[in-house]
């Protein structure tokens, strides 16, 4: 039921956007809308609005594919209660092109926008308040970039002379192991002991 | 701790009155050890104990907990403080000021953001003071042992007394954590600073 009305709505928005919406994907039973990067506002004040009364912004999130030119997207998650559906809207941009912030259509974008910053590094004009928000005070990077090494950059102590805690370069005692050869998702490189007349 | 024959008036040891849930208990036999402690209060209206022995067991019975629970771990530690548990009855407390705290519960995973207030918060509590790590994040990083935000091991902020294993440990681990804290209290008690 609700995969009617969410390909109705594909139609409508295609209709009502036009080059303004870059791709439709309906997949899953969900549908995604990708858009132009500066017209999100526009596009978020008319889904807000009738008919399609999407009211709430579930979630406002980031996603870095490295080997794309405009590595990052935006992702929206918008919910419509008096429709019942949920909707994804998505801007592609990268490090330096800011994506219009949209504080002024759904209010509860200001903290998300801060945590995508925070998160991925991509810059949202008209935010008056784009500072870090989770990460910790001085930090340096964007951790959830695919370049981002995992262990970060620092570590703290407490040091018993300067009576403070202080930030030194990490020092793993223990290297990280890559237990990936069983990864479900991301499966082995090499054929697996006991594979070998598997494929013959 | 020997079974109470029916009869039977001399008890050789310390602590071998037994119980009322014991066969053949007779309320008439009291512990030698107690009956020692009545006589002499009876007796001369004092006790007479090593100073020591006063302050370590005054220490012990009395460690008011500064709660720093930081994730899940603290509903573990907040169960150990209700009634089922009742840490109360070793007359621990949760105390939410450090000035007037023993003890601090590192319950939970100690962020690189949380570490100079941690640290600031043991530098207020009075001595002497304690701390239990509680839990795999704050014994060592656990999970997030490889992460950019994570202290790995909250011993490198503050001197820890006691590791209390699991993730998160069940409040019966750190009730038996508590008792061990309190025998290494009892062990090698000082009043030096």
């Amino acid at each position: 039921m609700s995969e009617e009305k969410l390909l109705k709505i594909a139609e409508q928005a295609k209709a009502d956007f036009k080059e303004g919406l870059v791709e439709t994907i309906f997949a899953f039973g969900e549908l995604t809308l990708v858009v132009e990067r500066e017209r999100i506002v526009e596009v978020l004040q008319k889904l807000r609005a009738e008919p399609y009364r999407f009211h709430q912004l579930i979630d406002l999130c980031g996603a870095d594919y490295p080997k794309r030119a405009r590595r990052f997207d935006v992702v929206y998650h918008l919910l419509s209660l008096t429709q019942n559906v949920r909707l994804r809207v998505k801007v592609m941009t990268d490090e330096v092109v800011p994506v219009p912030t949209v504080r002024d259509v759904y209010p509860n974008a200001d903290w998300y926008e801060r945590e995508a910053f925070d998160m991925y590094g991509m810059l949202f004009s008209g935010q008056p308040d784009l500072r870090r928000i989770l990460t910790d005070y001085g930090f340096e990077g964007h951790p959830l970039r695919k370049d981002f090494p995992m262990t970060g950059h620092v570590e703290v102590r407490y040091d018993e002379e300067q009576k403070r805690v202080v930030y030194e370069p990490v020092k793993l005692t223990q290297e990280y192991r890559r237990f990936d050869f069983l990864s479900p998702w991301e499966g082995a490189q090499y054929v697996l002991p006991g594979d070998e007349k598997a494929k013959a | 701790m020997g079974i109470i024959l029916p009869g039977q008036t001399d008890v050789t040891a310390y602590g071998q009155a037994g119980r009322s849930t014991v066969e053949g208990y007779d309320p008439k036999v009291h512990d030698k050890f107690f009956e020692a402690v009545s006589t002499e209060l009876n007796d001369k209206g004092f006790l007479v104990a090593s100073a020591d022995d006063v302050i370590t067991w005054a220490r012990t019975g009395s460690l008011m907990w500064m709660t720093f629970g930081l994730a899940c771990c603290a509903v573990e530690m907040m169960q150990a403080s209700m009634p089922r548990y009742d840490m109360e009855r070793f007359g621990m407390a949760p105390r939410a000021s450090p000035r007037q705290s023993d003890l601090m519960i590192v319950a939970g995973t100690l962020t690189n953001k949380m570490a100079p207030a941690l640290r600031k918060v043991y530098d207020q509590m009075p001595d002497p003071r304690y701390v239990l790590s509680m839990g795999s994040c704050a014994n060592g990083g656990g999970y997030y042992h490889y992460s950019y935000s994570v202290v790995r091991g909250c011993d490198r902020v503050v001197p820890v007394d006691v590791y209390v294993p699991g993730c998160p440990p069940s409040a019966e681990a750190l009730l038996y954590g508590l008792l061990q804290l309190q025998k290494k209290i009892r062990r090698n008690g000082t009043i030096r600073r």
